[in-house]
């Protein structure tokens, strides 16, 4: 699903971020990303979405290799998996039903499917009710369920989430964690960077630790699955 | 196209004054073209107008016959410059000459003044060289005593307008690449407003085509309102100086259509030079 082999990121202004990282997140499979702030994290995500390309080595996701990847694959490549972030980025004079309504226009789904297929979604993460309240109505924990609702308008093969529980209390983080794990079970995998040093240690899911751009830890790789050495919580 | 004009409408809402400053920057920028283009356009008819009096007269020799003249004139009116031959009597220019001056007044008999050929030329054989090769011409008719055409103003009025034409041209340009920097530049505020939207289109799947549509749409539809009202107002300063000072002359409706349409297509330059700059870096 993923593959990072020897990848280097350097950027000309800040210098090296990501130093011979090799990993892979295979179909279906849920992992979190770790570290500490400035490891490497979004680096990570960030050439997993196709917003950067590798200075060195090679990222493939979904199999596809995104060096060289001409600009017009990179939509269709976007459409096989859903982005999730801290701040939700959802646009705040659109309705709940809007914003997820948006991602599915702007892909060139057919117009009357759309209804729909929103309602079925914002049922999905437990928003049927808010469908017509504008994000500043909603809370943290709701307006991450719509921005969850709106990664999964193209039924991805990949959930990308970047600190998707950073903004939210226990309860909205528990409920929101919940959502992702039942889209998983479904079949997508999901790639969760955390500070949520309790979020990580609670559940046996596999864990990828980076630090000052290198990989330093991969619970899948060793015998100590589960088991967080460096990461610092906030 | 309907899910465009929805994105254009909503960016209208959504920032009514970024809107209403993009048309009215447009139609700024639009109406000092236009204002010069007023003022090209008046210069170049007023010295059309002037150009229009340039003329050769042939003064012939006493008793040229009739039919020499009859003759003469047929030979030139068939040179493909000349656009019209008449034959002035010495009592025709001695009428003239008591209207144009009061010193000719007492002169009761216009024996003294020579029969004459005027020859007007097309427009666009008015330029000395042109002029003088017609005079050499007409100079060889035996019965030609003299030609004048004025020389020398033919020649200044030659230069003026070949200045005026090159000070137009590079004006025109100047203002036009004022105006496209200054329509980018709105354009650009109105891209970077919606800098978030356009990364969430990205993110969810967009392609660069179908985030720039809405934005080429929006340039060129305040592009076109700011055109119509930078018409508007050079309409209205040209009505206040027609009334006011002198009379000037207006751009006839197909060269105000394409004014106007100009402005549409340079409001779509200027977004598509803002959308395309912001997308290649995001």
């Amino acid at each position: 699903m993923i593959r990072f082999s020897h990848v280097v990121k350097e950027y000309p202004r800040t210098g090296l971020a990501l130093n011979d990282v090799t990993f892979r997140v295979n179909k279906g499979e849920f992992a979190f990303l770790t570290g500490p702030s400035g490891a490497g994290k979004s680096t990570i995500l960030r050439l997993v979405i196709v917003e950067e390309t590798p200075t060195a080595g090679e990222v493939r996701v979904s199999g596809s290799l995104t060096s060289g990847m001409p600009r017009a694959e990179i939509p269709r490549l976007r459409r096989r998996f859903g982005v999730v972030f801290q701040d939700f980025r959802l646009l705040e004079d659109r309705t709940a039903e809007e914003n997820v309504a948006f991602a599915l226009e702007v892909t060139g789904a057919p117009r009357e499917a759309i209804p729909a297929r929103v309602s079925r979604l914002l049922t999905q993460v437990g928003l049927a009710s808010k469908g017509t309240s504008y994000p500043k109505e909603l809370s943290g924990g709701e307006q991450q369920r719509v921005a969850i609702a709106r990664a999964l308008v193209n039924d991805p093969v990949l959930l990308v989430a970047d600190e998707p529980t950073g903004n939210l209390d226990d309860r909205a983080t528990r409920g929101v964690f919940q959502l992702l794990r039942d889209i998983n079970a479904a079949g997508t995998a999901v790639l969760m960077a955390t500070h949520n040093l309790e979020l990580v240690k609670r559940n046996s899911y596999r864990v990828i630790e980076v630090n000052r751009g290198q990989l330093v830890f991969d619970s899948a790789e060793g015998d100590g699955a589960g088991v967080v050495t460096t990461t610092t919580p906030i | 196209m309907r899910l465009t004009f929805r994105e254009v409408m909503l960016g209208v809402r959504r920032s009514p004054l970024l809107s209403t400053l993009s048309v009215v920057t447009i139609a700024f920028s639009l109406f000092a073209f236009g204002l010069f283009g007023l003022l090209a356009l008046n210069v170049d008819q007023a010295l059309r107008g002037v150009e229009e009096h340039v003329e050769i007269v042939a003064f012939l020799a006493d008793g040229t016959l009739p039919e020499s003249i009859s003759a003469a004139m047929g030979d030139i009116s068939a040179f493909p410059e000349v656009a019209r031959v008449e034959q002035v009597s010495p009592e025709q220019a001695l009428a003239r000459a008591r209207a144009e001056l009061p010193e000719f007044q007492d002169v009761f008999d216009a024996s003294f003044l020579p029969p004459s050929i005027e020859v007007r030329l097309k427009e666009g054989h008015r330029d000395p060289a042109t002029v003088k090769d017609v005079t050499q011409r007409i100079q060889t008719y035996p019965f030609v005593d003299d030609v004048r055409y004025g020389e020398d103003w033919v020649k200044k009025l030659y230069d003026i307008r070949n200045i005026a034409g090159a000070a137009g041209i590079a004006l025109g340009l100047l203002f036009a690449a004022v105006a496209v920097i200054i329509i980018g530049t709105t354009i650009r505020m109105t891209v970077l407003a919606r800098t978030r939207e356009i990364s969430i289109m990205r993110l969810v799947g967009a392609t660069d085509g179908f985030v720039r549509f809405p934005f080429l749409i929006d340039g060129f539809l305040k592009g076109l309102v700011g055109g119509l009202l930078a018409l508007f107002l050079t309409w209205g300063a040209n009505w206040l100086i027609s009334t006011n000072l002198i009379q000037t002359s207006f751009f006839d409706p197909g060269v105000a259509t394409l004014g106007v349409l100009g402005g549409g297509i340079i409001g779509l330059l200027g977004s598509a030079l803002s959308v395309g700059r912001h997308l290649r870096r995001v």
